[in-house]
């Protein structure tokens, strides 16, 4: 029995790490955020193999598992890395392999970090104002919001009956406008389908499914990551800062808002590793603990970003440390592919307690 | 990863399974967990290697390697089927361990038979009205007068004290050493002349814990366990182990279930409160909770398994985070019922024999009991996350 990462789990970890340390600091990303672009930053990443992670090695890939995913999307949460990550090296492959057909080509693309390949998942998700998908004889009508990411080649879109379909970004009937949100570590936007070519990929509901768990369960660990860096910068803050002559990690009040991060954030990451391993080894519980873990993650990154940004007092709610893209990243992740509230429910549904 | 324990394991997961089986119609029912019933039954777990399983058998125990993926298939197996796994009480948990790694041969034969089968029942006295989280102030006093210790002072909270045949006592035998390095731990019959024990009606109604005051009280001087002036360390040394105890993740999966089949035959206005939107999203949030410390207590089981593997904070956090989710899960409870769950006792509309309350009051004690929730996250911000330590207050003289 060895519940923990193996020895290359932990190979890839610091690789990754490693290379966003160097490449992705702070600085870089607010660049990202000035509105540069992220091409150098998945250039690298894909030279270390992160998009091919869960194509299959017949398409060029890696074949690794969702808990390698998980790893890799906690790296980049702790590094608020600007990428297509959750899209294009997890969800889309996801689909793609999971629907059975042949897409050997764009998989290939994708392993390559050439394809990029964004979702619109929304509105099989919880509706939000007139937003709606519709698909009839191959065209596509209607609109998505805050779909991922804004530099997609193709996106896959979830009509309301949950099937899926593949669009391409230059398609003339498509129009992409880009929706300002409070994290600008990665960008989302509106797409209007006015009679667009939809390449249908699935009508199986359980791709659907199996597509946004393991978007759910990459997610979580990305807020694992954003929500252990805040902590271990108020833990590093703290020690160093001091005021009435000491340190204010020396002040009681200050040392409980840490120890209280630490203790609901630590049970966080045997929950995530758990939630990667079940996805691929448990089918039993693999959705109810990616629901679990979705919604579990977010209400504690809440308590943890805003408690790390007290530790910081004033400077904490400046842009000089940057803290709050951090803090945003763990908010936008909360919404991003269901609302904890709307999650729980899920996992309520699923184990029988309630119907739809 | 790898979740699985074994073939060699699934045999034995499968003789737990066929013993609860045939056997646990023999197990003690409702609360009188001290009476001859419970002690058969703690007899035959003996026998069968499924408690005190590690105990050597020249002393009672069962004679078995250590070996913990057995002992949490036991404590899985047997909460599964919501069976008593065994007498506990501060005796079995805190001291025999303490005997076994620090205790004198003639202590080992004399004490630790008895204890298991539940013929001696212990009390533990550390707490003090003036030392309590600073347990190392304490001030009973116990002075060598020729072959014996004279004790003089007061314990408080003892628990157990007015049923307990012995006592394992921590006082101050070295008054000019500093704090930590002058206490000492001993054992003493609780009939010795002397002694006096003053039941203190807890929160729940009951006395269960006592006030225990000791004038001129003589015990022989070999009833040392470790050296003078080591009591500390004696006591520290299984202290921790206890604390990762307390609430076990298995046992509040348990309660989880409960609670769900609690709320789905509760009803108010008719209607079923496991189809309140807002009582169900309370639940499936203590559900996620639960989840994430049975996670959490894999981790700590595999960091164990695996001497390489970094537990991280996962093992100092369990105090914490477990009793206090106890206490929310079974407050939920309450909240479901409403004024039903008010019920105590004789009331005829209560509900899981009253656990529900009991349970909820019981884990209230645990934060405070075995160190604080507070003192919990002091020991996390500066022993896990290395955060400075608090500036020390000088008493003005
Ligand atoms: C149900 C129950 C059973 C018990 N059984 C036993 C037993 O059998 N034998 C025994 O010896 N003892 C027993 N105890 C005693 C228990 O160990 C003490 O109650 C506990 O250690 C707290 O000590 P105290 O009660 O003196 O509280 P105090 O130490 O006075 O604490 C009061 C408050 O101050 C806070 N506080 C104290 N110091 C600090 C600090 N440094 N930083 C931050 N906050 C602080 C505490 O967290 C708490 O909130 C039992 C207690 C309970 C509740």
């Amino acid at each position: 029995m060895q519940f923990g990462l193996s020895e290359e789990q932990i190979l890839l970890r610091d690789n990754v790490n490693r290379f966003l340390d160097d490449n992705s600091p702070l600085d870089r990303v607010r660049l990202y955020a000035d509105g540069g672009d992220d091409a150098d930053i998945w250039a690298g990443l894909a030279e270390l193999g992160v998009p091919a992670l869960l194509v299959p090695e017949e398409q060029g890939g890696i074949g690794l598992s969702p808990l390698d995913a998980a790893i890799v999307a906690e790296c980049l949460g702790a590094h608020i890395a600007p990428t297509p990550f959750l899209g294009t090296a997890v969800m889309a492959p996801t689909a793609l392999v999971a629907s059975g057909g042949d897409h050997d080509e764009l998989l290939a693309g994708i392993a390559a970090g050439t394809q990029r390949v964004g979702v619109a998942f929304s509105e099989a998700i919880k509706r939000r104002n007139d937003a709606r998908v519709e698909v009839r004889g191959e065209r596509m009508f209607g609109k998505s919001l805050f779909a991922f990411d804004a530099e997609a080649d193709s996106y896959l879109v979830a009509d309301q009956h949950k099937h899926l379909h593949l669009i391409s970004a230059s398609d003339p009937g498509l129009k992409r406008t880009h929706l300002t949100t409070v994290d600008k570590t990665r960008r989302t936007v509106e797409l209007t389908y006015d009679n667009v070519e939809a390449q249908c990929i699935s009508t199986d509901s359980s791709v659907f499914d199996a597509t946004l768990d393991i978007g759910r369960v990459a997610i979580a660990a990305d807020t694992l990551g954003a929500a252990q860096s805040m902590l271990d910068q108020a833990v590093e803050y703290a020690k160093q800062r001091e005021q009435f002559n000491r340190p204010i990690g020396s002040f009681q009040a200050v040392k409980h808002m840490c120890a209280e991060m630490a203790a609901q954030l630590e049970p966080c990451r045997s929950m995530v590793w758990f939630a990667g391993h079940a996805l691929a080894e448990l089918p039993d519980e693999g959705r109810i603990t990616a629901c679990h873990t979705k919604a579990h993650l977010a209400e504690v990154a809440q308590f943890v970003a805003k408690t790390a940004t007290e530790v910081h007092g004033g400077m904490g709610f400046t842009d000089l440390v940057g803290l709050h893209y951090w803090f945003k990243r763990c908010g936008a992740n909360r919404q991003w592919l269901g609302a904890p509230e709307f999650v729980r429910q899920e996992a309520a549904v699923l184990q029988g307690i309630v119907s739809d | 990863m790898d979740l699985s324990f074994g073939p060699e394991y699934d045999t034995f997961r499968s003789e737990v399974v066929t013993f609860l089986a045939n056997n646990a119609d023999k197990a003690p029912q409702g609360n009188d967990l001290r009476g001859q019933a419970a002690k058969d039954w703690q007899k035959l777990l003996i026998e069968n290697g499924y408690t005190c399983r590690t105990i050597p058998k020249k002393f009672g125990g069962y004679g078995a390697e250590p070996d913990i993926i057995k002992s949490r298939i036991i404590a899985e197996e047997f909460s599964k089927v919501r069976v008593h796994s065994g007498l506990g009480g501060q005796g079995i948990s805190m001291l025999v361990p303490t005997l076994l790694e620090m205790g004198t041969q003639e202590q080992k034969e004399q004490f630790i038979r008895p204890t298991i089968m539940g013929e001696m029942v212990w009390c533990q006295g550390y707490s003090e009205p003036g030392a309590g989280s600073d347990l190392a102030a304490l001030s009973t006093a116990a002075v060598l007068d020729g072959d014996e210790w004279v004790i003089n002072g007061q314990k408080i909270w003892t628990s157990t004290a007015h049923i307990a045949d012995w006592i394992f006592c921590l006082v101050r035998s070295e008054p000019d050493a500093p704090k930590h390095k002058g206490i000492s731990f001993l054992l003493f019959d609780m009939k010795t002349p002397g002694i006096e024990v003053r039941p203190l009606v807890d929160m729940t109604g009951h006395a269960n814990f006592n006030e225990t005051f000791f004038t001129d009280v003589r015990v022989p001087k070999h009833q040392i366990v470790g050296e003078r002036g080591q009591g500390w360390q004696v006591a520290n040394a299984i202290l921790g182990h206890e604390r990762e105890t307390l609430a076990p993740a298995n046992t509040a999966q348990t309660r989880i279930n409960a609670l769900v089949d609690l709320m789905k035959s509760e009803t108010a206005d008719g209607a079923r409160l496991i189809d309140n939107p807002v009582y169900r999203d309370r639940l499936m949030k203590l559900q996620s909770k639960v989840m994430a410390m049975r996670f959490n207590e894999l981790r700590v089981l595999s960091a164990r398994l695996n001497p390489g593997q970094d537990p991280g904070l996962s093992r100092m956090i369990t105090k914490l985070e477990g009793t206090e989710l106890r206490h929310d899960l079974e407050g939920l409870a309450i909240d479901v019922m409403g004024e039903i769950g008010l019920a105590y006792e004789d009331n005829p509309y209560l509900r899981g024999s009253g656990s529900w309350q009991r349970e909820y009051m019981f884990y209230l004690g645990l934060i405070i009991g075995g160190g604080t929730s507070q003192i919990q996250k002091n020991i996390i911000s500066e022993r896990g996350l290395g955060m400075p330590r608090e500036p020390k207050f000088e008493k003005a003289s």
